[in-house]
């Protein structure tokens, strides 16, 4: 067996990623031609003084509504309009540091297990001041049984779970949900490691 | 009914990449966790990513001498950088978009955020392309020797010349952004974010002069190799079970 290749180290997106990622409509992915939830996610990046973080590129990356992933390895005979890309960016507002995805709520995908993952949405987490990406997920608060049930969300400690749930507002319509990232402090989001 | 294909990554390796906090980069030490992460197994969620099906959506812009559209080239000196995207056991990548974005050959980027520096704008040069790699992993971008630059981190502070480079790959756990800098720059010691990365990787972020790859009459040649996560041998996976 040959010796592995060293990976490239990752350095920071610094300021002006925005010049290629993450431009003009990069935050919406369009409802798909096999139907689905329309659904708004809204929220903003903190940093560990609680100041939102002005300059964040948050990538997405979820499933379709009938829980295909739009990748040559996810063969299952499922429905799948080929333009669902399943992937999205946004930026952090400069002035708010609100960010803002527009989708389609993600069906369920298989686990390790032989059983299927709460609906959920990759993340990663980019900034000018960050060296290296952050992963993290986002789970649904109105999808308590499936997230009760969800391998991933068992291994979070109790206490910190919530910190991967995105609140649903109350009668809102597409409904929309706040998601917020927190660096630091006793309610740090879980960031993933795989 | 058709199972998926999970596959099976080896560990990132944590020790090749700069950690989340360094202070003399003074913005990681309010922008990174404190907690450990959470290691979990990949799922589909991980092992799969945009990387494929983005590819086939991009168009190409490997020109960014010309890309600006006026019809006149940029200033600056004109150079190739090519190389591959490998993962870790030396496959090509194919078919995987790279995403670049850099200062003018003056360390001038055209971005409204840039208000500080005094150094021209070039109208021919926007500082931003795309390519995709071959069938066995290669890329080849025409573009400017990007300038060094000022920025804040402490006095006196200058970037040494660079490439800013987004990769996504093949899947969700491959994502890279990195920074290419080139052969012998001066400003290799004084740079926090280069210095970020540790001792033994750091090389790996340098474009070598490559003589072969210069062009007569036309553009210094430059090489950059990229080395994503890979999956692991059959070997390997024994050995971790
Ligand atoms: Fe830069």
């Amino acid at each position: 067996m040959s010796p592995k290749l060293g990976e490239t180290p990752s350095q920071t997106v610094g300021p002006y990623y925005s010049m290629r990622l993450g431009g003009e409509g990069q935050n919406v992915i369009p409802v798909p031609a096999e139907g689905g939830q329309r659904i708004t996610i809204t929220g903003k990046v903190f940093d560990a003084d609680r100041i939102h973080v002005e300059d964040a590129l948050l990538e997405f990356w979820q499933a379709n509504p009938v829980g295909r992933y739009n990748h040559p390895d996810d063969k299952r005979e499922l429905d799948l309009d080929p333009r669902f890309s399943g992937f999205a960016r946004a930026m952090s507002d400069f002035k708010t540091g609100t960010y803002r995805l527009e989708t389609v709520k993600p069906g369920r995908v298989p686990d390790l297990e032989g059983a299927f993952q709460a609906p959920h949405i990759s993340v990663v987490v980019q900034a000018r001041g960050m060296l290296d990406p952050v992963f993290t997920r986002i789970y649904f608060s109105d999808e308590e049984e499936a997230n009760h049930d969800d391998l991933i969300l068992r291994r979070v400690p109790e206490a910190r779970r919530g910190t991967l749930v995105a609140d649903l507002e109350p009668g809102s319509d597409p409904a929309t949900y706040r998601f917020d990232i927190r660096f630091q402090g006793e309610d740090e989001t879980v960031f993933l490691d795989f | 009914m058709t199972e998926p294909l999970i596959r099976h990554y080896g560990p990132k390796a944590y020790s090749d990449h700069p950690p989340f906090r360094y202070p003399d980069y003074k913005s990681t030490v309010k922008r990174s966790p404190s907690h450990d992460l959470l290691s979990i197994v990949a799922t589909l969620s991980e092992t799969t990513g945009p990387g494929p099906i983005w590819s086939d959506i991009s168009e190409e812009d490997a020109d960014l001498t010309l890309n600006a559209g006026t019809g006149s080239p940029a200033i600056g000196e004109r150079i190739i950088v090519t190389g591959h995207v490998l993962d870790e056991n030396g496959n090509g990548v194919p078919g995987t978009i790279l995403e670049i974005w850099q200062a003018n050959a003056c360390g001038r980027y055209a971005h409204w955020r840039e208000t500080e520096f005094p150094a021209p704008l070039d109208p021919n040069f926007l500082g931003v392309g795309q390519c995709r790699t071959s069938e066995t992993g290669e890329y080849r971008f025409t573009t400017i020797k990007p300038g060094p630059y000022p920025w804040g981190n402490h006095p006196n502070a200058w970037r040494p010349a660079h490439i800013h480079f987004s990769v996504l790959g093949p899947a969700l756990l491959t994502r890279l952004v990195t920074q290419m800098y080139f052969e012998g720059d001066p400003l290799f010691p004084l740079d926090p974010i280069y210095n970020s990365a540790p001792e033994h990787s750091r090389d790996r972020m340098i474009a070598r002069y490559d003589h072969e790859v210069t062009e007569e009459n036309w553009a210094l040649g430059y090489r950059f190799d990229i080395v994503l996560r890979g999956e692991l041998s059959m070997l390997e996976e024994l050995d971790e079970s």
